[in-house]
């Protein structure tokens, strides 16, 4: 039994509900009676929410010019509720659209919703748009809206630029910035960037009579936001010599990858078969994107970041730091050459015997690199060769191969290093340096990409030190960014043991028999190092690198022409050729740009030739 | 002993018609806000208020069997039906649909039935069935403790569901649990939380505290009482300043993302037209335009044409807004109002306390619903989803109230049957 009535407090109970029910009567007489702003017209008007797309952000190179803009396009919305008395004959002529195509776009906007709008037509071009217009009024319950795209003032640089498209589902999910139908940077420095070059969008808010006409904005824009343009970006890349690497390497496959040394910023970019980044705007872009996907030369595939190439003997000039560093040979240290009965690793140039670490870089001698590789491993000091390995590891990793390098780069893949675990599996734990010889010549496991081939023409050239390739050049508010692009990296070997190296390199053009003697120039002192690649795929890749002038290097270059033979042959003229477009401006050696546009190596594969596509 | 044939004529008949005129105007809201122009005739089922009619048919069909049924069945099977659907709850949990994210149906062919609707009529059973128990002392802790985990499992199930409007529901219950003898320092402390809360996201905790730290100066100063109780006093002031501090992390890890928006809305932080204010600003240019005597029946465009999302089930009331205005509000607030005091006043005039508390049970769940609902449409209330009683479209919300409001007709009519 309860020990005390509480009958009293129905009354307390009581008060509450007439408390809550006054407190309705007196917020409905306020919203019902005195407040004006809901008191609409007889017309029935009704609020639309209009969406102000920003532009986004241009785009520009290093020296200003204009890359990539912005122009206008429509989209044509529907709110199917009002769709009255619609004849659709004449609307799909208005529009360009077949009546088929009319029913599927109606009932996806029916199953979004009956009473919000949904996009009908997308990105129709302003010569269009001006006939349309006219007599869009006609029609109840639609209306247009205006949208921007993306124009690229040249067919260039598509890889790096990427592309943007419209959100997916799980874009809209992770960002609550976007919404059904808006554009994001899918690829590229677009995708980069993206934070910085969308802008933010504003939102107008109008009255809108059951005609669906503009009656005026509401509560004289009370809700009004404007939209904020996206913020312009400056990229490191030169776009004339951009343009020229891709016209040099037109009708080749392969990379070209040219960087400053004295900042790491990237000034040119080229992956070949490139594609012209026009073709993925608009309405034409799914069209062409599944083109250029299926193409067999797999031109959206970017070579210069995500192609892997053995290094060759480009690397070899790596082997050789890495041995003075560790001190197994010097740089008066004599190897012979056996010529094509070396052994375990023939050597098929024709050069002096015994030869030391100078001759032995311009010749590219491979039993000379053997010898110092072994040297290296089996180094007293380290006490047996996987402790050699290990040491030469750490060294070779320094020079940036086997990782990214974590700045704005699109897609860069790691390249490989196998290191010593990688061996102690696959060999179980019994191998020497004979088992892993052809590291000695940069062939075998290892694998670079032209990024990071490039690289090491800056690390030469700055005398074992880099920043990492960056393309951004300036930004608004992207200095934390611009903080981790300017950190100075350094390599394992000590600065003085570079100077050999460069001097070798400096002969491979200047000396008499030097590979790249025939792309000399009397203006400017190149130094580089050709590299021929053997590949189970066909005829061998042809590399090269270079930097130049020698005495201030400005300029470091990769190139690779896939299955074109020796590297003297393709790849040193169009390093040459790009470090003299850089430094002069313009080339003066017209025969051998000539024969560098013409020449064509598409055939070598027996693949056929990329189908024209035309841009819109 | 009376006779059974004089039952009918022992309902409290001002309840059944208020009962009566508010489904009326229900439905006639609900044909208002779906019928388009092509009117085929109230019976067309394709049609929203085609169907409702039918679930009002039969919604009087189960009233009828309530007050044919045996009074004493409800009290004496009380915990079985409690029991059972508490079981169902947990079925929907592995074997039921989805509907606009919750998993808080069951379907069979194109029949839709929501059970976490009836499990309030079995909770407020169950209540009545423990409270009144002969044994009980509402004084010790134990009993305490079990009356609220009576109130709890369902709540915390449908929770499970991700209903949140439907599991806050229970809260209603405290109205009973005070009425009945618990201490009101409770919903004090809680009404206090609320407002703590409320100002913490408005001005900032720091603010917040600065100003619980004056108020417990004053209180010093000018209560003699306080002076001699100083630790309790510090000790509510930091206990409070640890709840003001903890507001933001349960704001920002607690709270779904869609329900912090709506809470911003509702405060008047975070202005979205296009999201969570979407409905609520809709809601209120319909219910402003009404004016003071409205638009005029199937007048009202903005329902009529669909500008008020979830019009015909959760936003019902924009619909009396636009097309009755002020004085049409008036009328459907003060016909509840009225409703809610005759109950009040019928659960007191109970001998059983079974009877009492379970009429407690009833007034507590409707005017919860009342008031969430009706607030959410004008903006005083976060939008939660919750029915109002009678109006919204829906035959489990409109069968789980009807069941609930005839078992205390019921009890009422044989209420002088009880020694």
């Amino acid at each position: 039994m309860y020990l005390k009535d509480y009958s009293g407090r129905k009354y307390v109970i009581i008060g509450v509900f007439i408390l809550v029910a006054f407190l309705f009567l007196l917020r409905l007489f306020y919203l019902q009676i005195i407040d004006n702003s809901y008191k609409l017209s007889a017309d029935n008007i009704v609020l639309r929410n209009i969406r102000e797309y920003p532009p986004r952000g241009r785009v520009y190179d290093r020296n200003h010019k204009l890359l990539i803009y912005n122009e206008a396009a429509y989209d044509i919305m529907v709110i199917p509720r009002q769709v009255k008395n619609l004849d659709t004959q004449a609307f799909c002529r208005l529009i360009g659209m077949d009546t088929v195509t009319f029913r599927t776009q109606m009932k996806k906007a029916k199953r979004y919703s009956y009473y919000k709008p949904s996009v009908f037509v997308k990105q129709i071009s302003k010569q269009d748009m001006g006939r349309i217009e006219e007599k869009l009024f006609l029609y109840d319950g639609f209306y247009s809206q205006t949208r921007t795209l993306r124009h690229y003032t040249h067919p260039i640089a598509g890889h790096l630029f990427g592309n943007i498209g419209e959100v997916n589902s799980s874009e809209i999910k992770n960002d609550p910035f976007y919404k059904s139908g808006d554009y994001i940077g899918k690829s590229g420095i677009e995708r980069y960037y993206e934070k910085f070059l969308r802008g933010k969008s504003g939102m107008t808010v109008v009255e809108v009579d059951v005609h669906n006409r503009v009656k005026g904005s509401y509560l004289d824009g009370k809700y009004d936001t404007l939209a904020v343009p996206g913020e312009d970006l400056v990229l490191t890349i030169d776009m004339d010599l951009q343009e020229y690497g891709e016209k040099l390497m037109q009708n080749k496959k392969g990379s070209v990858v040219a960087i400053d040394p004295k900042t790491g910023e990237i000034l040119a970019l080229i992956s070949s078969p490139a594609y012209n980044p026009n073709l993925l705007v608009g309405r034409e872009r799914s069209k062409n994107y599944n083109l250029l996907l299926n193409d067999s030369l797999k031109p959206l595939m970017n070579r210069a970041t995500m192609g892997t190439y053995p290094p060759g003997s480009t690397f070899k000039m790596v082997n050789a730091l890495v041995a003075l560093q560790e001190k197994a040979i010097t740089q008066n240290t004599y190897f012979s050459c056996a010529g094509p009965t070396a052994s375990p690793i023939k050597c098929t140039h024709n050069h002096v015997t015994p030869l030391k670490l100078d001759m032995a870089i311009q010749q590219s001698c491979n039993a000379y690199f053997w010898n110092t590789f072994n040297a290296i491993l089996n180094n007293p000091r380290f006490g047996n060769s996987h402790k050699g390995y290990e040491s030469w590891y750490r060294d070779v990793v320094s020079f940036g191969f086997g990782h990214g390098f974590n700045t704005d780069i699109p897609y860069e893949v790691d390249g490989n290093v196998p290191s010593p675990d990688y061996y102690n599996k696959l060999y179980n734990g019994s191998w020497n340096a004979l088992t892993v010889r052809s590291l000695s010549i940069g062939q075998g496991e290892i694998l670079v990409t032209p990024i990071q081939l490039a690289n090491l023409g800056v690390v030469i050239a700055n005398s074992g030190s880099f920043y990492p390739p960056h393309f951004l050049k300036s930004l608004e508010g992207s200095d934390s960014l611009m903080s981790v692009f300017n950190q100075l990296k350094r390599t394992t070997i000590d600065p003085g043991y570079y100077d050999i190296v460069q001097e070798s390199m400096l002969e491979v053009f200047d000396g008499d028999h030097g590979t790249a003697r025939s792309c000399r120039l009397d203006s400017i002192r190149q130094c580089g190092k050709t590299g021929t690649v053997q590949n189970p795929h066909g005829d061998d890749h042809s590399l090269f690198i270079a930097y130049a002038p020698y005495e201030n290097p400005k300029i470091a270059v990769a190139v690779i022409v896939e299955n074109s033979g020796f590297g003297s042959t393709w790849a040193a003229p169009i390093a040459s050729l790009m470090i003299e477009k850089y430094l002069k401006g313009s080339t003066k050696r017209i025969e051998m740009e000539k024969k560098m546009f013409e020449g064509s190596l598409l055939g070598n594969t027996g693949n056929v030739k990329p189908k024209p596509l035309k841009a819109r | 002993m009376r006779n059974k044939d004089t039952i009918l004529s022992n309902i409290d008949w001002l309840t059944t018609t208020l009962y009566l005129l508010l489904i009326f105007m229900g439905w006639l809201s609900i044909y208002t806000a779906s019928a388009g122009d092509d009117f085929t005739g109230i019976f067309d089922f394709n049609e929203r208020y085609g169907k409702q009619l039918m679930w009002i048919i039969l919604a009087f069909m189960l009233a009828i069997i309530i007050l044919i049924v045996d009074a004493k069945f409800f009290s004496a099977f009380s915990f079985w039906i409690y029991v059972i659907l508490i079981v169902v709850l947990i079925g929907v949990l592995f074997f039921g649909s989805t509907v606009a994210g919750s998993k808080s149906w069951f379907k069979i062919g194109s029949f839709a039935i929501q059970p976490a609707e009836f499990t309030k009529f079995a909770t407020a059973l169950a209540l009545a069935r423990y409270l009144s128990m002969l044994n009980i002392d509402i004084t010790q802790l134990r009993t305490k403790l079990t009356a609220i985990g009576i109130l709890f499992v369902p709540a915390a199930l449908i929770l499970l569901q991700n209903d949140t409007g439907s599991a806050l529901v229970y809260l209603s219950f405290s109205l009973v649990l005070f009425r009945e003898g618990f201490s009101g320092l409770i919903i004090v402390m809680g009404i206090v939380m609320a407002a703590l809360f409320v100002f913490t996201l408005l001005i900032g905790e720091y603010w917040v505290i600065g100003g619980l730290f004056v108020i417990g100066i004053f209180t010093y100063l000018i209560k003699k009482k306080w002076r001699k109780q100083l630790k309790l006093l510090i000790g509510i002031f930091l206990m409070a300043s640890a709840f003001v501090f903890s507001v933001h992390y349960a704001f920002e890890n607690v709270l779904e993302p869609h329900q912090k928006t709506r809470v911003n809305v509702l405060l008047g932080i975070e202005q979205d037209l296009q999201g969570a204010g979407y409905n609520v600003n809709q809601s209120k240019i319909a219910i402003g335009s009404g004016g003071l005597s409205g638009k005029g029946f199937r007048n009202g465009m903005l329902t009529r044409y669909h500008f008020v999302p979830e019009q015909s089930t959760d936003f019902i009331f924009c619909t009396v807004g636009e097309e009755w205005g002020f004085m049409g509000v008036s009328v459907v607030i003060l016909l509840f109002l009225t409703l809610f005091i005759r109950l009040i006043f019928l659960a007191e005039r109970q001998r059983s306390r079974f009877s009492r508390i379970y009429g407690y049970g009833v007034v507590s769940v409707l005017f919860f619903h009342f008031a969430v609902n009706i607030g959410m449409t004008i903006g005083l209330a976060p939008v939660v989803g919750i029915p109002l009683p009678f109006f919204s479209y829906g035959g489990s919300s409109l069968w789980a109230f009807t069941m609930l409001l005839f078992i205390f007709v019921k009890q009422d009519a044989n209420r002088l049957n009880v020694l």
